[in-house]
């Protein structure tokens, strides 16, 4: 009852809310959570402490977002400790959370700890199905990357929400050391394509990963993980070549955010 | 129990980090290693059972795709590995970062039994190496003994951490010391205290009829040394130069801070007195800046020393007023030359190489970790560094206006909060204030830590919450001499009371002293009025930050410790802030004389300018850029690499703290430690010109900027190092004023000397200027890249006869003696015009003249532009004191002060040439379609001719590592 009163409310406000999840070394937060406001939804930096003290409920938000970092300093495997936290604190919350048909984002660092919780891809859920390493070079790389958005090019859209009416291509940087994408074998690999979970590919691949991929979905579509930083480039002025090539208002990631606020704002 | 981990690859996964090693190797001149794979090691002992263990392996430790694991209880471990096997682990007391996160996350999958969580690394080397070569890997690039070992085989047993500590009250016997005594007690507790001072000390305590207690005595030895008292900038000074002699009492006052009071600008909030220096922003807010040096730490240790340098700098900007946030780093580094043979390394230091690598990789993963941008910085090289790098490490915060002062009052409650205290770092104060031996490694090894970032970030994350809501009035941070220094700061003017035991220890057995003088990284200390504990209190225990109340402000002016209710210091704050005695030295300048170049004029300097290009100084830095995230927290306009190809070489960076708001903040720096050969004066203005000419070469202005100045120097006790610090103070002093830039906040470094074979060698006087600036409409920001063909290219100033400490003349193994002079008066105009040209969007490309000169500058420009360049030489503004002066290598080269080349479109060339009028300027050329560079000579004739593709790959080439 309460959670369709809460439903009705939002539809009137027209503004998704959004919690921002944040822990130790949880770093790319204040840009998350403003990429979110610029996009027209409510959002709050909640301390996963607050979820897990039950200060603060996950069923209150509609689009939950894992921005980047390196939580508790990426010890042991980048996004791990948090992954195992998300497994034994939230994870009945976090599948309700998926299954009523609410959003997820994972960037980064929060996109290493969906794949280290066996969230995303996703594909036979709870078990890991894919990994993110050291990349080839074995150093952090801060770059930015033209990322392909396989598309009607390849016959098949991705069936991912967050990625709707993209063009082609998008630009956006990635600043990780561990982002190298491996699934576990070959069947993984052509599932995600035949479920057009793949939502983001390198054309310069800077990293090492399997088939290029920079960002994969979950078999809903709901769920996105991604390497590479929408929210750093949601202002012209981000992009490293405005000065030649002209200021434009928004850059390439902006309608990342935005596609999520829309999808809430007609779907829920 | 104790169970053993390995962590490795799967077979056929590709080791990056293993890789990485095998080229490091290669490095080293040893051939012959096929493979190198690296096993993390994890020991966890207490009370688990061999399932949980095997969860805490399969769920947590190893990643299911790429690795597997053993378990050493399972006599799996015991296997024989092909080749080569080294073990390494950190050395009792030093932190290992991944105990508490790993503890943590086997807590959070219900498994409560663990006593102590360590780890090692494991690596595995095949190929056909010598004995001697495995040893030489081990000790050059695998472990420093500084902080770990290798593990012996079936040394299960290893040195206890911690043995109990029972309290004795330690006494020194002062009173009944001769000179002799005095200073032999200094030196054994590397005190570094003089005679002069220990004899202060001793005066003190006769008069109280005692002696100090050891915890007294290291307070006084911390408040007092040069790394926290600057006493030689304090000092009095008797300066000769020219046969000319004069007292200077107070170098600090009577040149660098008296820009400021002179100047006298309404926009300085906060100079010289706090962490930092403050200066307003916009009507909100106001930003801070500080660069600190962290030299010493970095020489034994390169990574821990130079990510507990960033760590550190940015707890001061945590402790600006009531606490700033860290919003952008700046780094710049001086090493030895990485190509210099293993065998001219002196005895006990590292090889630069080796130490660069660690320093860059110590930056990187505290500054990505604590998510603040790394975004501007410059890398320096010369032979004189080997035995003594330079760190400098900046951080710019930016706080409420309302924040900005502190002030803790009687009856506060003092509050450590973040990391643990330790053994770490216990005389590092004092230990910077002496001189590099090959003994320091083992004499100061408690010197060097290890940060750990994620701690910091804790706490940067929840102390500005409670500065949000007023909970605390006053902050610092514990840097060199640790609660020492920390404490007694804030209650100089009140007086405090402390309880030793109370703090939070990372391990049983620290004395005392150790307590109140250990410099253990990622700590606070808050005044905290009573009534506001408890909410400050869940604020940090909401984010797992700890904080203990170890002590209270009084109002008696005494500074009053104990230990277990046993009184171990009681001391009167005056004589431990006042009572220093001053400082008188002797400075003497006169100015050296080097060779000329001989370098005859030639048809064509293409290759020389190839070779300057591939230099050390001024090759591409991006290997060192791309691996610090320079762009997290989203508000970078200008980035360090710019251009078509993103990897241009920027002249500053620019940020926008505000998503919206257009104002922005402009950080750049200039350092000429070669002018300083010919003469500090002129490096000082030299390198004040070139902080200025970047932040104007982005479209900043002058007239919201503001300098910060560190000084790294050999030891100044010595005349002849002290005259040139004396004589760099008064460049300083004479450029900025004229420039109307205010000092705002700086540091010196004074003993940056090395020993080898008993001969003491200085590292060059190297001045760091860095510059913050204001900039109102972040959109009026220009880049170096040129932008399109048929575009006009000026030169802006004049070009002089000042090949002194260029780098021409490097290439061709001389100094010269005419190094760069600085026309203030002049230079002001030229500044104003430019900014106003950009104010007006006249330029569509800007870049400062620098190393390198006019070659080089035209050269970057077009390589990162994608655009080609024909410029004739005979434009360029110049001024010849004779006529034998006017040689084409003198205008290709000259590294003049002042100049700038500026891309302008040919519609507004008019409007342009107007608004220079009354400056030099030259327009040597146009942006051509072709990708390459033509420079013709004062004849006519063509000197430089070829593609931009050979410039480029000739600059990126060196560290393309």
């Amino acid at each position: 009852m309460a959670e369709a009163a809460a439903l009705v409310t939002i539809h009137l406000m027209k503004k998704p809310k959004v919690i921002v999840l944040r822990t130790a070394g949880t770093n790319c937060d204040n840009e998350t959570h403003a990429a979110f406001k610029m996009a027209g939804a409510d959002s709050e930096l909640v301390h996963i402490n607050e979820l897990a003290r039950d200060e603060k409920f996950l069923k209150n938000f509609q689009i939950l977002a894992i921005p980047g970092g390196f939580t508790y300093g990426d010890d042991i495997a980048s996004g791990k400790i948090l992954a195992n936290e998300i497994k034994y604190k939230l994870n009945a919350d976090l599948k309700n959370f998926i299954n009523s048909g609410k959003l997820v984002i994972g960037i980064c660092n929060g996109f290493q700890a969906l794949v280290k919780a066996g969230i995303l891809p996703g594909i036979n859920s709870g078990t890991i199905e894919s990994t993110l390493s050291f990349n080839d070079s074995g150093s952090f790389i801060d770059k930015w990357t033209l990322l392909r958005v396989p598309s009607e090019v390849e016959g098949r859209v991705n069936k991912c929400v967050w990625a709707k009416n993209l063009p082609e291509t998008i630009y956006l940087p990635i600043a990780h050391g561990e982002g190298k994408f491996i699934p576990r074998d070959n069947d993984v690999l052509n599932q995600l394509r035949k479920n057009r979970q793949i939502v983001f590919k390198y054309v310069d691949n800077p990293n090492g990963s399997i088939d290029d991929i920079a960002g994969i979905c979950d078999t809903t579509g709901r769920v996105l993980g991604m390497m590479p930083h929408p929210e750093r480039h949601v202002l012209g002025t981000q992009h490293p070549r405005w000065t030649r090539e002209g200021l434009k208002e928004r850059g390439d990631g902006f309608m990342i955010f935005k596609n999520g606020v829309d999808y809430i704002k007609e779907k829920l | 129990m104790e169970w053993k981990i390995e962590i490795k690859n799967r077979k056929g996964v590709f080791d990056p980090l293993g890789n990485g090693v095998k080229k490091d190797i290669s490095d080293l001149g040893i051939s012959g290693v096929k493979k190198v794979n690296v096993s993390q090691v994890f020991i966890i002992s207490g009370d688990i059972t061999e399932s949980d263990i095997k969860r805490i392996a399969g769920e947590l430790l190893v990643d299911s795709i790429t690795e597997e694991y053993l378990l050493w209880a399972e006599g799996l471990a015991g296997q024989r590995a092909k080749g080569r096997v080294v073990e390494i682990a950190y050395n009792p007391g030093v932190m290992d970062p991944v105990e508490e996160s790993a503890r943590k996350a086997i807590k959070d999958m219900g498994i409560y039994g663990v006593k102590s969580l360590r780890t090692e690394k494991k690596y595995f080397i095949e190929g056909k190496i010598t004995e001697n070569d495995f040893r030489n890997i081990c000790e050059k690039l695998l472990y420093n003994k500084v902080i770990q070992h290798v593990v012996k085989e079936h040394s299960a047993k290893r040195i206890e951490r911690s043995n109990g500590y029972k309290f004795k009250l330690v006494t020194v016997n002062l009173l009944g010391a001769d000179d002799k005594r005095l200073t032999k007690i200094s030196k054994d507790g590397q005190l570094f205290l003089n005679l002069k001072e220990m004899t202060q000390i001793k005066n003190h305590f006769k008069k109280l009829g005692r002696n100090p207690t050891d915890c007294e005595l290291e307070t006084i030895a911390q408040t007092w040394s040069e790394h926290c008292g600057h006493k030689t900038f304090r000092g009095v000074i008797e300066y000769e130069e020219d046969g000319k002699r004069k007292i200077i009492d107070n170098l600090l006052k009577n040149t660098i801070m008296k820009v400021t009071s002179e100047l006298k600008k309404p926009w300085c909030v906060s100079v010289f007195k706090d962490n930092a220096g403050v200066i307003r922003f916009d009507e909100d807010d106001n930003i801070c800046f500080k660069v600190e040096t962290h030299n010493h730490p970095s020489a034994l240790e390169p990574y821990g020393g130079a990510g507990t340098g960033i760590g550190g700098v940015i707890r001061d900007i945590l402790g600006v007023g009531l606490g700033a946030k860290p919003i952008m780093n700046t780094d710049v580094f001086c090493f030895g030359l990485p190509d210099t043979p293993h065998k001219n390394v002196p005895k006990g230091m590292l090889h630069p190489k080796r130490i660069m690598k660690g320093v860059v990789s110590g930056v990187r993963d505290y500054g990505n970790r604590m998510g603040i941008p790394t975004a501007n910085g410059a890398v320096l090289f010369d032979e004189r560094y080997i035995g003594n790098p330079l760190v400098y490490c900046g951080t710019v915060g930016i706080m409420p206006k309302d924040k900005s002062f502190k002030a803790a009052k009687c009856g506060d409650l003092i509050v450590a909060v973040g990391g643990r205290t330790g053994r770490d770092g216990i005389h590092g104060a004092t230990f910077s204030s002496g001189e590099l031996t090959h003994e320091s490694e083992t004499v100061s090894g408690g010197a060097v830590q290890i940060g750990n970032p994620i701690t910091e970030k804790k706490l940067t994350d929840t102390l500005l919450k409670g500065r949000d809501k007023n909970l605390y009035t006053a902050v610092t941070d514990c840097g060199a001499g640790g609660f020492s220094s920390a404490v007694g700061e804030m209650g100089e003017d009140l007086g405090a009371e402390v309880d030793l035991e109370k703090a939070p220890l990372k391990y049983q057995g620290l004395s005392y002293t150790e307590i109140w003088i250990s410099e253990a990284q990622e700590r606070m200390v808050l005044s905290v009025p009573r009534e506001n504990l408890k909410e400050l209190m869940d604020i940090f225990k909401k984010e797992d930050v700890e904080a203990v109340v170890i002590g209270c402000f009084t109002s008696n002016k005494r500074l009053k410790l104990r230990y277990n209710g046993n009184v171990v210091c009681d001391m009167d704050m005056e004589f431990l802030h006042g009572g220093i005695p001053r400082f008188e030295r002797k400075a003497v300048w006169s100015k050296p004389s080097h060779r000329e170049c001989d370098a005859k004029d030639k048809k064509d300097f293409t290759q020389d300018l190839l070779k300057i290009l591939s230099s050390w100084n001024v090759c591409s830095k991006e290997w060192v850029i791309r691996q610090y995230d320079h762009e997290v927290q989203g508000q970078s306009v200008l980035k360090p690499l710019v251009g078509i190809e993103n990897d241009g070489p920027g002249d500053a960076s620019i940020i926008r703290p505000k998503f919206n708001s257009k104002k922005g903040i402009i950080i750049s720096n200039g350092i000429n430690p070669r002018f300083g050969f010919i003469d500090p004066y002129w490096m000082a203005a030299s390198s004040i010109d070139e902080a200025l000419r970047q932040v104007i070469a982005v479209g900043g202005s002058l007239n919201r900027t503001a300098l910060l100045d560190n000084f790294c120097w050999g030891n100044t006790d010595k005349p002849d190092r002290l005259g040139s610090l004396v004589r760099a103070s008064f460049g300083c002093y004479d450029i900025a004023k004229t420039y109307g830039v205010p000092f705002i906040s700086g540091k010196d470094s004074l003993n940056n000397e090395y020993s080898v074979h008993g001969e003491s060698i200085a590292i060059p006087c190297t001045l760091l200027i860095s510059a913050i600036s204001v900039m109102d409409d972040v959109t009026k920001a220009i880049t170096m890249d040129l932008k399109e063909k048929g575009n006009l290219l000026y030169i802006i100033g004049e070009t002089k006869d000042e090949m002194g400490g260029s780098h021409y003349n490097l290439i061709n193994n001389c100094v010269g003696n005419n190094a760069p002079t600085v026309d203030a008066k002049k230079g002001l105009k030229i500044f104003n015009r430019i900014s106003e040209a950009t104010r007006l969007g006249l330029l569509r490309a800007c870049h400062d003249l620098s190393e390198g000169g006019i070659a080089c500058a035209l050269a970057e420009m077009a390589f990162s532009g994608g655009f080609g360049i024909e410029a004739e030489l005979k434009e360029a503004p110049y001024e010849a004191k004779s006529s034998k002066a006017k040689r084409d290598s003198i205008i290709l080269f000259s590294e003049s002060n002042t100049r700038f080349i500026a891309e302008v479109k040919k519609q507004d060339k008019n409007k342009f040439e107007n608004l220079m009028k009354g400056i030099s300027i030259g327009l040597i050329g146009q942006v051509s379609g072709k990708k390459d560079l033509k420079i013709y000579g004062l004849s006519g004739k063509k000197i430089v001719d070829t593609s931009l593709d050979k410039l480029k790959e000739a600059w990126q080439k060196p560290l393309r590592w």
